[in-house]
């Protein structure tokens, strides 16, 4: 996809314009907000699975590479093929070149950030590979020609009035009423013909599990299974970071997933895969074909963005985000938004390219909060702004006001003065109104609130008087 | 609660001496009140935060160090903002990762260093006495006190005995309300977005009074609530719990123009 990061004040300006944003947006991370609570309520063991899932995830990156090759070793005795890629090009390279190989003019998709981060629609459009999303927002999205705007929930943007439109438009036989079944319905009757018509399904895959060779899928509209298991072949794109040391540790994970994701407390469809189809089953693909994909996966590993490696993309930090609630997803511009997506932007791209996403957040720690594996965000976004300082990114008129602030601030009789200067000032500005509605060089404030004007006499001033109280 | 009357060094902050100082007198008469010896060192200024949270490691670090040095001899540090205390409790220990000796002071210094609420309800097990204020408030947790601090029922349980007031929840008391520091204006809109939530969730309340600890975060639901028009007056927690609330609230002058 194309990256948009650096140009996030102009997409906020776009998406605060768009008029359905705000109802769409809050329509989902409501309801996904309060079942959560709901549904923790009743997980007594959560604050232990949480801490439990910390440790594990930590305890397999630390052993990565040794989980990497156990995984290998069992998924190639179960019958998988196993492919390593560096690079999105790599990893685009080697699921066409497996598409072409079986001549594949179809493929079907099962939603995967992983794809979207690699490139894998625009890799198969190049290659004149049918490309059908069957996750039903991603579905909505391909009708629309749009990014995903949430790692869970891809459509968060649009209200179910537009989607009803969207279907009048493309759909063969649509239903022409917004009600949530009858659209359902509509998409199906759209989709089913295309799973069975699939020469190739490409899915990703939410665990790798290394005891067993095994990946598992967590979906709720059983579309994962339509194109996993009816096509010939099954392509699995999936990121390193993916991996658990076995079933047990993956059942953690299961319990945790939904409930922070969704606010449920399990999937529709948890399934297991392991291998392709052996002689005897009913169903399955006859081959198997999984591409763990690094994507500076290991150069985070060796950052203090380490901890982001824990990350199972349940997307509750940004279902509770405030500036994520307020615009969306599209105005962070690459493929995760978000606080996560704050963090694994100018990680996977670059500090530069990221421009002002990990300054674009209040601090206010509700992310690290409702992660399930309790991942430091707002500690990691203030790293990445002292790597701005560092390497001179921060804008010239913050260095400077913020040299002459450390420069008073450092010396306390200065300071005084300068407080004193700034209260006779606003006081002179609010006068008889007792605020302030409009002030010079303030109006990212005043804009949008007034500002209260301070009272007679700093606190220094009328203690040094001898006011106690 | 200590057996002799401990000695606080009061940490004004910046917000609170330039522009509502009555904060901090609230501050100093409920210490005293609650039975300790109250200073309040002249070589303060800031606690470093605008500088840390844009990055500015070095300033922030400077900064920390002086407060640190003009504060170490008091038995307690005690800061009428969740958001200060935060910062020179929890956050100013990462400036000193490598600097052992500093990080030993820092660590001696962030013990005894407290948010005013907490310290009051938790420390000196201070109750309120003869206080009454007339109207029906809400809380909102400001979120660095709330999530560093873990300050949520120590107000609560302070502000029940103020006689005649009536606490009302707030729903989303522990969503942010946009201010963030330089944020608010250093994205003006997505900040206007979220303290819209927020005044829309107090004026639901019903309450004509809204609570807080922290007066960056009250500056601007006050500003917001000045904007609307909403009939709710505003003041830090300090200022009811120790009476001192008949003045105007934080945005809200007696006498319109």
């Amino acid at each position: 996809m194309q990256q948009t990061s650096h140009k996030f004040k102009d997409n906020v300006k776009h998406a605060l314009k768009q008029p359905n944003l705000r109802t769409a947006i809050d329509r989902t991370t409501g309801l996904l907000t309060s079942r959560r609570r709901e549904t923790l309520a009743q997980y007594p063991e959560y604050a232990e699975a949480r801490a439990t899932a910390e440790r594990i995830k930590d305890h397999t990156l630390d052993y990565l590479d040794h989980y990497l090759e156990m995984f290998e070793k069992n998924a190639i005795a179960s019958g998988a093929k196993v492919y390593w890629a560096e690079t999105p090009k790599q990893a685009t390279d080697t699921i066409i070149d497996i598409c072409k190989s079986h001549d594949a003019k179809s493929v079907t998709r099962a939603k995967s950030m992983l794809g979207e981060e690699i490139g894998i629609g625009e890799a198969l459009a190049e290659a004149g590979i049918e490309r059908v999303e069957t996750d039903l927002a991603e579905h909505i999205i391909q009708l629309a020609d749009e990014p995903p705007s949430h790692i869970v929930v891809p459509a968060l943007h649009k209200t179910r009035e537009e989607v009803a439109e969207l279907f009048t438009e493309h759909h063969a036989d649509p239903h022409k009423t917004d009600d949530v079944a009858a659209l359902v319905e509509s998409a199906r009757r759209e989709l089913r013909p295309k799973y069975v018509g699939a020469d190739i399904g490409i899915s990703g895959a939410n665990f790798l599990i290394a005891d067993t060779g095994s990946i598992c899928t967590v979906t709720n509209e059983g579309n994962a299974e339509l194109t996993t298991t009816l096509p010939k072949v099954h392509i699995v794109n999936v990121g390193i970071d993916k991996l658990v040391p076995s079933m047990g540790h993956c059942a953690v994970f299961i319990r945790l997933l939904s409930r922070a994701a969704l606010g449920t407390e399990i999937s529709q469809y948890t399934t297991y895969y392991n291998g392709p189809k052996r002689s005897g089953d009913i169903d399955g693909p006859e081959e198997l074909h999984i591409v763990l994909v690094d994507n500076r996966r290991t150069e985070i590993f060796d950052s203090f963005m380490k901890p982001m490696l824990r990350c199972i993309r349940c997307g509750a930090c940004m279902n509770h985000c405030p500036v994520y609630n307020a615009v969306g997803g599209h105005p962070y511009g690459y493929v995760y938004p978000g606080p996560m997506g704050a963090i694994l932007t100018p990680a996977m791209t670059s500090l530069e390219e990221a421009g002002d996403l990990p300054n674009a957040c209040t601090l206010n720690g509700r992310c690290q909060e409702v992660c399930p594996v309790n991942i430091p965000l707002p500690d990691m976004m203030r790293r990445l702004r002292e790597e701005q300082w560092r390497r001179k990114l921060t804008p010239a008129s913050m260095r400077v006001g913020l040299g002459f602030w450390a420069f008073a601030v450092k010396r306390p009789w200065l300071y005084r003065l300068g407080t004193r200067f700034s209260v006779v000032m606003m006081r002179w500005v609010a006068r008889a109104k007792g605020k302030i509605t409009s002030l010079p060089g303030a109006g990212g404030w005043t804009r949008h609130r007034d500002l209260t004007a301070p009272q007679q006499g700093t606190f220094m001033d009328q203690y040094k008087r001898g006011r106690r109280s | 609660m200590p057996e002799t009357k401990p000695i606080v060094g009061f940490f004004v902050t910046c917000l609170v001496d330039a522009m509502r100082p009555s904060i901090g007198f609230a501050s100093l008469r409920l210490l005293e009140d609650a039975g300790c010896i109250v200073e309040v060192p002249t070589a303060q200024t800031c606690c470093g935060q605008p500088g840390f949270n844009s990055g500015a490691s070095d300033m922030a670090r400077d900064i920390v160090k002086q407060v640190i040095v003009a504060f170490e001899k008091f038995d307690y540090v005690v800061v009428p903002s969740g958001s200060c205390a935060g910062m020179l409790k929890v956050h100013a220990k990462d400036l000193f990762e490598d600097d052992p000796a500093w990080l030993a002071r820092h660590n001696a210094f962030a013990a005894k260093t407290h948010e005013i609420l907490s310290f009051l309800a938790d420390v000196m097990k201070y109750q309120p006495q003869g206080i009454s204020y007339d109207g029906v408030a809400t809380y909102h947790d400001a979120c660095s006190g709330l999530r560093e601090l873990g300050v949520h029922d120590q107000p609560r349980a302070l502000l029940e005995h103020v006689a005649g007031l009536k606490m009302v929840p707030l729903e989303g008391s522990d969503a942010c309300c946009g201010f963030g520091g330089t944020f608010c204006v250093k994205y003006p809109d997505i900040s206007n977005e979220i303290v819209e939530d927020k005044t829309r969730c107090i004026a639901h309340t019903g309450a004509d009074t809204l609570l807080a600890g922290d007066l960056g975060c009250l500056m601007n639901m006050a500003g917001k609530i000045s904007r609307e028009g909403r009939p709710v007056k505003v003041f830090h927690a300090v200022e009811v719990l120790a009476g001192m609330a008949e003045d105007d609230g934080i945005c809200q002058p007696a006498k319109e123009a």
